[in-house]
């Protein structure tokens, strides 16, 4: 497969971090876990690692488009809940099976990036972010207000989705393993768009936009259709966050974790696509260890960004890919 | 008279209460190296912007091989075969040059919406990028980044880039700005070698190339043609000298 | 739908989209002048508030805690602009919002350490806490008169400032232009502190005209930042005028499409229904209100850099 970190003023793009050693690392760790975790705590463990991996799905969407799009979307967090809520909605009413809520949850997320894109991809710079964020507060303040369907306080899932009525999702290693599933479906699948014809397209138009649109590629149609993609990725983490939670609530959708996912993707290194996996990992697995010191974490957590945000460009793909530099002399 | 490739008919377009281009009526024939020479600040590139879409005219119109393109959005003109090289070198710096050249190709060839398979790998996309940069003498500095490139190479590259677009119309603007005499020699040679294959619009200073390509001069003053004939009658053309010849030719 | 009700909502509007343009003013100066993303704004708006409680406190008189706490503010206003946001102008937006999220996250969790999570309150001064009949039958709070009043006070103030002072005019041209203006040879770090203070000061006062009436608690900021961001976006970033009619639009939308939402609706459709589409569709107005103007105008209305 083709090296294919986007061209990006944050992180170098050539070495060891950017090959297939690293994804394959990542992906065996997360292989491995379940049967480490036969030995401690295992159900913590599991759903720590597979809330990781579900967030770790919408990071890569959002990373597509963040790092290689330069479309710094600040209301992702409004697909994670759609996904979410088709689940929740779907089995309020009976319907339990992942034929037909994985689909409505892809559809919603996919309508919805489609309507919203439209109208986001027009503004540029601040003002996407601004509007993206608009929207993602639109989707909150109406799940907020579905008061059949718990309104504020969210609603109970009951029941994990079947498969073809097969009680899949059920147990919580085999969910474990459709996450990871799907995570590598995810990645692989940006990996193999941004090195297409489509992923050049779209990352010259990052790259200059002006030049793409003279040699006669429409820009805006390029961005709407990863737009749509990273909606629709968001739509499955959210599926997927339904089941393991078993419960959908509107905070899924607050800008605050559309910023959290921000900082996912900025933490791992924005435009290598390994950097969102590794963002989300670090990002929650920190959070967790930090909540377990003191409730007050969020007073370690916030200087830690800023410092990340002055001084570690590029993320931790970033800074391992400098040291790595110096080590070589 | 054959029918021309590009018909500019009373271009007029204002900034504010500055008439930039004031009725411009203008036509580019088939095979012919149509130069456009004036003072900065006459109107070139806002003319050459006009024709390609990224400004939109107050009064007239653009007609490019027989369609109205007036209205026409940038990527559409393209589309359609009309292709431009920037006065400030306007390329993908981090992508390699051969990529830059190859995306033109794409854009030709098939359909972008793939998202599957290597693009950088496809040799029926690489091929006639190379041969592109051949064409241009870049040949050997395909796999480079292409802001790596000395100044007057990438000049060349926007060449490169607009003749892999296998246009029916090539709007030059400056291509030989910033370069050396060298650099000069190397693009003029390149030009003339393309001469004839379809028509061109090449907006230039430097005069030395102008008499040496031009089948054709307009001279452009304050937004206005002064005078618009084959370069022995233009330069010979008292007014013309006297508005910007005559301390150009010194 | 009552005339008198029509009245009050329309003053709160008023209220609402004044308090907006004094949050929003500091913002879109700082945005159009430094280019600097600060969503740390809307803690300097809490720190107002929790300030103005402190020295109210301290000195049982609402006028000295008003002058002490828009003091402080400033102070910690510079002192976060020298250690952590004058190291940010150069840099893109995201690494902007990730460092101020940061101290958002440490300012609410700090003033959670030091005051506690439960709601403070100040009390509103003696004189200026009573209502006062407008008109027979409507009867209106003196104290937001008050903040109707010192809002629309500051705008004139502001718009003095920035038309007829040497710095105005300097501020409006780093809106248009910063790197012209620093090339011109004005000293660009001093505009920015004076631009930076003064928009922390509008924040903190905010703050702390409204804490009297609303309860003093940590991520107070938070909403309100968003919709300040949301009246910038829609007024025009870097333009004065744009913020102070985009809040007072956005104020007067909000409030009015909160409270007759449902009664508007009902106009088309069962009550039933109707009390439940209507409040969504009141907390949303505002944002389908961005989306329409950006689509029509994707710099906003009056945006300082030009068409």
């Amino acid at each position: 497969m083709a090296d294919v970190t986007a061209p990006s003023s944050r992180a170098p793009a050539r070495g060891l971090f950017t090959g297939n050693a690293l994804p394959i690392a990542i992906f065996l760790l997360f292989v491995l876990v379940p049967l480490a975790a036969t030995f401690k705590a295992e159900a913590y463990v599991l759903g720590l690692v597979t809330r990781v991996m579900i967030f770790a799905i919408a990071a890569l969407a959002l990373d597509l488009l963040v790092g290689y799009g330069a479309l710094a979307s600040f209301g992702h967090a409004a697909f994670i809940g759609l996904g979410a809520y088709a689940v929740g909605i779907l089995a309020s009413h009976g319907i339990s099976d992942a034929l037909i809520s994985l689909p409505a949850a892809l559809g919603v997320s996919a309508l919805f990036a489609f309507l919203t894109g439209i109208v986001c991809l027009r503004t540029k710079g601040v003002y996407f972010i601004m509007i993206t964020l608009a929207f993602g507060q639109m989707a909150y303040f109406t799940a907020s207000s579905l008061a059949p369907y718990g309104g504020d306080d969210g609603l109970t899932v009951h029941m994990r989705s079947t498969f073809a009525g097969l009680p899949v999702f059920a147990n919580d290693r085999a969910l474990y393993y459709i996450c990871l599933l799907s995570l590598l479906g995810a990645y692989l699948l940006c990996r193999a768009l941004v090195a297409s014809r489509f992923g050049r397209v779209y990352r010259g138009a990052r790259e200059n936009a002006l030049r793409m649109s003279t040699i006669g590629f429409e820009v805006y149609r390029f961005q709407l259709v990863a737009y749509v993609i990273a909606g629709m990725l968001g739509g499955l983490s959210g599926f997927l966050l339904a089941n393991a939670t078993e419960f959908v609530s509107p905070a899924y959708m607050s800008w605050q974790r559309s910023g959290d996912l921000l900082i996912m993707v900025i933490f791992g290194g924005i435009g290598t696509l390994n950097g969102a996996i590794i963002g989300a990992a670090v990002f929650l697995l920190t959070e967790e260890w930090l909540s377990g010191f003191t409730e007050h974490w969020k007073v370690i957590f916030g200087p830690l960004l800023v410092l990340v945000a002055l001084f570690a460009r590029g993320g931790l793909i970033g800074v391992a890919q400098k040291l790595r530099g110096i080590f070589r002399g | 008279m054959a029918d021309a490739v590009l018909r500019i008919e009373g271009l007029t377009k204002n900034f504010g209460g500055l008439r930039v281009t004031e009725g411009v009526t203008l036509d580019v024939l088939p095979g012919e190296l149509h130069a456009v020479i004036g003072p900065n600040g006459a109107g070139k590139t806002t003319l050459i912007n006009q024709v390609s879409g990224l400004l939109a005219p107050d009064a007239g119109r653009i007609v490019f091989a027989g369609e109205d393109v007036t209205n026409m959005p940038v990527a559409a003109r393209a589309q359609r075969g009309l292709a431009r090289s920037f006065q400030i070198t306007s390329i993908l710096p981090r992508f390699s040059v051969l990529e830059n050249v190859a995306l033109a190709v794409q854009a030709r060839r098939g359909t972008s919406y793939r998202f599957v398979g290597n693009a950088a790998d496809e040799e029926e996309l690489n091929a006639p990028a190379r041969a592109a940069l051949a064409q241009v003498g870049l040949g050997e500095r395909a796999d480079l980044p292409a802001g790596e490139l000395s100044h007057g190479e990438k000049r060349a590259l926007e060449l490169a880039i607009a003749l892999a677009m296998e246009p029916k119309l090539l709007l030059l603007d400056e291509p030989m700005a910033g370069t050396g005499h060298d650099e000069s020699e190397r693009l003029i040679a390149v030009l003339r070698s393309l001469k004839g294959r379809f028509p061109m619009v090449l907006v230039e200073h430097d005069m030395t190339a102008v008499f040496a390509l031009a089948d054709r001069i307009s001279v452009l003053i304050y937004g206005r043609i002064l005078a618009s004939g084959p370069p022995a009658q233009v330069r010979a053309d008292p007014e013309v000298v006297k508005a910007y010849l005559g301390e150009e030719m010194e | 739908m009552s005339l008198t009700l029509l009245i009050v909502q329309t003053l709160n509007g008023l209220q609402l989209g004044v308090l907006l343009f004094l949050i929003a003013a500091g913002l879109t100066l700082v945005f159009g002048v430094m280019d600097f993303i600060n969503l740390a704004h809307g803690v300097q708006y809490m720190l107002g508030a929790y300030l103005a409680v402190m020295f109210y406190g301290l000195t049982g008189n609402f006028l000295f805690a008003l002058i002490l706490a828009l003091g402080a503010t400033l102070v910690f206003g510079l002192l976060l602009e020298f250690a952590v946001f004058r190291h940010l102008y150069d840099r893109d937006h995201l690494d902007q919002v990730i460092a101020t999220f940061g101290v958002i996250l440490f300012l609410n969790q700090g003033v959670k350490l030091l005051w506690g999570a439960s709601p403070l309150s100040l009390p509103m001064p003696e004189a200026l806490s009573g209502s006062v009949v407008l008109m027979p039958g409507i009867l209106y709070p003196v104290w937001r008169l008050v903040i109707i009043g010192s809002g629309l006070g500051v705008a004139l103030l502001l718009y003095l400032l920035v038309s007829h002072t040497r710095v105005g005019m300097l501020v409006r041209a780093g809106a248009t232009n910063a790197p012209m203006v620093s090339a011109l040879g004005v000293d660009i770090r001093r505009l920015f502190m004076i631009v930076f203070g003064f928009g922390t000061m509008l924040a903190g006062f905010a703050g702390i005209m409204i804490a009297p009436i609303l309860s003093v608690e940590p991520g107070m900021g938070d909403t309100i930042l968003i919709l300040a961001f949301v009246v910038i976006v829609i007024g025009g970033i870097g333009s004065i005028r744009g913020a102070f009619l985009a809040a007072l639009l956005i104020g007067l939308v909000d409030t009015l499409g909160r409270s007759f939402s449902v009664d508007i609706l009902r106009l088309f459709m069962a009550p039933s229904p109707a009390r439940t589409v209507g409040p969504a569709i009141a907390s949303m107005l505002i944002y389908l209100l961005m989306a329409v103007v950006l689509y029509v105008r994707p710099a906003g209305l009056f945006p300082a850099k030009g068409r």
